[in-house]
């Protein structure tokens, strides 16, 4: 398990990490996820040694680690660019953390052929890397982090640089590679369908801090305010304004509709009516849906999904659907969204219903 | 990275000391001289700033450091674009690339002092195959050790030989770095090969080009044993560059105070126009 | 503005090709119309960026010719063939402004000043760069870049086709979609051919009125989105397109009905006379868990937010399904069903089966 106490990070006078608090844990992986810039490399960083903390504490099982250098940490760390020594062969490149370990030679060949089995290396345990193709050349660095045994092994956005078939391919992967091993896995990414696919846990990252942390599921459904909806959402998520008055929400454009439960209880106000993409769709298939009418701006098609970029008021709309839905651009369009899907929240972001 | 005791910094006294011992310390003692009148006996006297004064005021010292921009001045006009030029006459890929490099390798490979020999020898009029060539074949009278303007030639003509290499192959290692897409764009945009070279290798050999510039100029304006073993500052003092002259004062006449108190002077002009000319090349990287 | 054709082409970057496997491009015969806007879709080390250089003049073929309407261009050097390219990396002039930048192709051409001054602002105004015109190339953000690099591929109106090798590469995810949208609005007001070579199937799909897919340097299929979702001509189209692809299951034949771990399972029609080692090819999408069926256990169930993908094993054979509804929980025993029209036999990787009519 990795703890991190108040650890904050900070270059000058800016902070890049504000003090974050966290419990990863082995047996499942622990996905940071945010944008570019969040701060998910730097977190990674701190956690591995490589950068100095501000403030706080890092412990690992039990032990502060704060002050040990990386070398003493056990962890392994696969970057998003392929880094393998150049010089020396596949085999040697997954043996290199056992021979500074200095193991027993019989014990170094078990676990390199063990590890190259895992990845399918094995045909090519003589090659160099640049003989090996971009996604084997990864599999060399993961049967690195595999073979060496650590007690934490960090990702950052491993399958970025990787054509988005191989990407999905990997990903599949991954779990099993782990599973069992007893380290704990930290994977960085900024794609959300990522995070939903590796299940686990996910921490919400987002300018420096880690918004909401927890199972990856839950905090789908449940972000527990606006910047965490928003940062675990592609295409981004719908929010608009809106107005509440006794059981009616109404959006600027006239668009109403009966509200009930926990969002009828709210103080009559402002707020901000949050829907995912997935839940606005192009079909009526109940009458309690609303409907929304919009000019269609951008369409893309996605093999399995087609989404629709719609225009309602001053506020960008985006619908997701399944199947190849040719639509027309410049057209008007009805888009049905239904209000249980909804949530709601206050003026500073946090969610209310 | 945060280490947990201090135990490298030991491993760098040695050196330390090295550096204060051979370094430091004369300089220090350079220092001394400086402000101070010596007649030998160990005894010395105190003259301030005066050696400054009576160097900076001097006909000879004004003339040596007047020959020595001259002749930085030609080195690098003539070597920059003549490296520039050869860099990109350089195949890129292929078979030649390592023949070429060793080629352009050789000249600086050579000791100083022998190539100074090596040059004075061949410039020699009835010996030197360039001495006989000029005079014997092409009929121009050419001596460097009685003609002044013979004597530049030949120590500009062997500075270029032996050191434009240098600009070479850091022009090369510049225009290597440049990705093939770019030469594509322009092909696609069809830009002339002289737009090319404006637009996209210029550019992009910015950062090797300040250093081989800076490097030629702080060498060019520290030079001595080639000159000196050419033409021995001659004929007469045509060719007695800063560097030249100063090794006259001090070894020669032994007069230490002035001595040292030019050498300051050399090390504080080399120092102030490197730091405009650094200046003046990175500004736009602002 | 021409049709391009490309016959018998064959590309091998070996000086004497002995096999098949010695060629980059092996034989690839294609037409494409004027003003259309394609695709070229495949992974890396399909042939696809070769393709694009011997369209462009920055490659030789091997064999075969090239055409631009009536005219055989295929020794032609690029800036003789009215092409522009946009790489993968924005490739702009870092010491020109961006105005300079966008004028220079322009200038090179002899292009008059009036005509110059024009299309640099009409090029500036669809891209949306017009308050950078006289900023410095070199300090502008990679999409703004790879937006000017694009800008002088369009600024003249003399192109016969613009091609584009992964453009979005470098571009930050959150922007990818704003540059996907500006190019088919480019496309559409410019009206020029477009050839979009990538691996990415949304931005393939998304920007293409048809697609060639391509693996190992030939072409697989060509077709609309729609119809490479819909109907794959070959199981790698069916893999390659589609997240989950297409579940291509091993099955044996016995006369017109296909056998899947003993299940007699019905098809879309009749098999075609196509001979082959036979697979059963069926979309996560139209397997559904049903009360009767084939009997599965399910392996893994990930929840993708919109959907669920659920892992399955029947017999010895992993396969996946996608299902809108609460999925069954790990571990337990379903039933799958699958649906006949979608349901099709490949025989060596290529279709073999007739949509019944």
């Amino acid at each position: 398990m990795i703890e991190l106490e108040d650890v904050t990070k900070r270059v000058g006078t800016v902070t890049h990490i504000k003090p974050t608090n966290l419990k990863l844990e082995a047996g499942h992986f622990n996905v940071l996820l945010g944008a570019t810039g969040a701060g998910k490399t730097s977190l990674i960083k701190l956690m591995a040694g490589l950068d100095p903390m501000a403030s706080g504490r890092i412990l690992m099982d039990g032990k502060d680690v704060t002050r040990l250098n990386t070398q003493k940490r056990r962890i392994s760390l696969v970057h998003q660019f392929f880094v393998n020594y150049p010089h020396m062969s596949v085999f040697e490149n997954i043996a290199s953390p056992l021979r500074v370990a200095r193991l027993p030679e019989s014990e170094i060949q078990g676990r390199v052929e063990e590890a190259a089995d895992l990845l399918q290396l094995r045909p090519m345990l003589n090659r160099k890397p640049n003989e090996l193709s971009g996604g084997q050349q990864q599999r060399t660095a993961l049967a690195r982090a595999i073979a060496k045994e650590s007690q934490a092994v960090f990702l950052d956005e491993p399958l970025a640089n990787l054509d988005y078939k191989l990407r999905e391919e990997l990903r599949e992967q991954l779990p099993e590679l782990f599973a069992g091993r007893g380290a704990v896995v930290v994977y960085a990414t900024s794609e959300p369908e990522e995070a939903l696919m590796l299940g686990g846990y996910t921490g919400l990252m987002d300018d420096g801090g880690v918004t909401q942390f927890g199972k990856t599921s839950e905090i789908y459904r449940h972000p527990s305010n606006l910047t965490a909806a928003r940062v675990f959402s592609d295409p981004p998520i719908n929010a608009a304004e809106v107005t509440k008055a006794g059981r009616e929400a109404k959006l600027q454009t006239g668009v109403r509709w009966t509200l009930d439960g926990k969002a009828a209880a709210l103080p009559d106000g402002s707020y901000t009516v949050a829907v995912r993409p997935h839940r606005v769709l192009p079909k009526r298939s109940n009458k309690h849906e609303v409907e929304l009418r919009g000019q269609v701006l951008v369409t893309e098609l996605s093999g399995s999904d087609s989404s629709a970029h719609f225009r309602l008021g001053d506020v960008d709309w985006v619908s997701l659907s399944s199947g190849v839905h040719p639509y027309k651009v410049g057209e008007d369009h009805a888009f049905f969204m239904d209000p249980t899907h909804c949530r709601y929240f206050g003026t500073d972001g946090t969610r209310v219903a | 990275m945060r280490t947990e005791n201090q135990k490298a910094w030991f491993f760098v006294l040695p050196v330390l000391f090295l550096v204060a011992f051979n370094a430091l310390l004369p300089m220090m003692t350079v220092v001394n001289y400086s402000v101070q009148e010596t007649f030998g006996n160990n005894q010395f006297f105190w003259e301030g700033l005066d050696w400054f004064e009576q160097i900076l005021r001097s006909e000879r010292f004004q003339a040596a450091l007047g020959r020595q921009f001259l002749f930085t001045g030609i080195i690098l006009a003539i070597e920059v674009p003549l490296g520039i030029i050869i860099a990109l006459s350089m195949p890129r890929k292929g078979f030649w690339v390592p023949v070429c490099l060793v080629l352009m390798a050789l000249p600086m490979l050579i000791p100083w002092n022998v190539v100074g020999a090596m040059w004075n020898i061949f410039a020699l009029p009835k010996i030197g195959m360039l001495g006989y060539f000029m005079n014997d074949v092409l009929g121009i009278h050419y001596d460097m050790t009685q003609d002044p303007l013979a004597a530049w030639i030949t120590i500009i003509v062997m500075d270029v030989w032996h050191w434009t290499s240098l600009v070479v192959l850091l022009c090369y290692a510049g225009l290597v770095s440049i990705p093939d897409a770019y030469y594509q764009a322009a092909k696609i945009d069809a830009a002339s090969p002289w737009s090319v070279f404006r637009y996209i290798q210029l550019p992009k050999m910015k950062t090797v080009l300040t250093i081989a510039i800076l490097l030629r100029f702080m060498d060019s304006f520290n030079i001595y044993t080639e000159p000196f073993v050419l033409t021995g500052g001659g004929p007469g003092n045509s060719t007695t560059l800063l560097s030249i002259d100063l090794v006259k004062i001090a070894l020669g006449q032994f007069d230490l105070g002035p001595a040292a108190a030019m050498s300051l002077i050399y090390f504080a002009i080399t120092l102030a126009v490197s730091w405009v000319f650094y200046v003046v090349m990175t500004k736009d990287d602002q | 503005m021409a049709e391009i054709k490309l016959s018998h082409l064959r590309h091998s970057y070996l000086p004497n090709p002995s096999g098949p496997d010695d060629y980059a491009l092996k034989e690839i015969d294609l037409t494409w119309r004027d003003g259309g806007a394609y695709a070229l879709l495949g992974p890396s080390g399909c042939g696809k960026s070769t393709l694009l250089n011997i369209i462009s003049g920055l490659l030789a073929p091997s064999e075969g010719k090239v055409f631009f309407g009536e005219h055989d261009v295929t020794t032609l050097a690029p800036n003789e063939r009215n092409i522009a390219q946009v790489f993968q990396f924005p490739v702009i002039y870092d010491t020109m402004t961006v105005r300079q930048n966008l004028t220079f192709p322009l200038k090179n051409r002899g292009v008059d000043e009036g005509t110059i001054a024009r299309r640099v602002s009409e090029i500036a105004e669809m891209l949306e760069v017009t308050e950078m015109l006289d900023t410095r190339a070199a300090g502008l953000s990679p999409d703004n870049k790879q937006k000017i690099s694009m800008g002088r591929g369009l600024v003249r109106d003399d192109v016969n086709v613009v091609m584009f090798d992964e453009p979005l590469t470098v571009i930050d995810p959150h922007l990818k979609w704003k540059l996907r949208s500006k190019l088919k609005e480019l496309h559409q007001r410019v009206q020029a051919t477009m050839i979009y070579v990538t691996h990415d199937q949304t931005e393939a799909l998304t920007f293409a009125d048809e697609v060639v897919v391509m693996q190992d340097g030939v072409v697989v299929q060509i077709g609309t989105p729609v119809e490479l979702f819909e109907r794959p001509q070959h199981t790698f189209v069916g893999h390659f397109i589609g997240s989950p692809g297409m579940n291509v299951l091993p099955c044996d034949l016995k006369g017109d009905r296909a056998i899947f771990e003993g299940h007699d399972i019905t098809l879309e029609g009749p098999l075609t006379a196509r001979g082959g080692a036979p697979q059963i090819g069926i979309r996560p999408e139209y397997i559904s868990v049903a009360s009767t069926g084939l009997p599965a256990t399910v392996t893994k169930v990930a929840d993708v937010g919109r959907h669920f993908v659920i892992d399955a094993v029947v017999g010895n054979t992993k396969l996946k399904a996608v299902s809108e509804h609460k999925a069954p929980d790990a571990g337990s025993s379903v039933h799958l069903t699958f649906k006949p029209d979608q349901t099709r036999v490949y025989r060596d990787g290529w279709i073999a089966t007739e949509a019944r009519k």
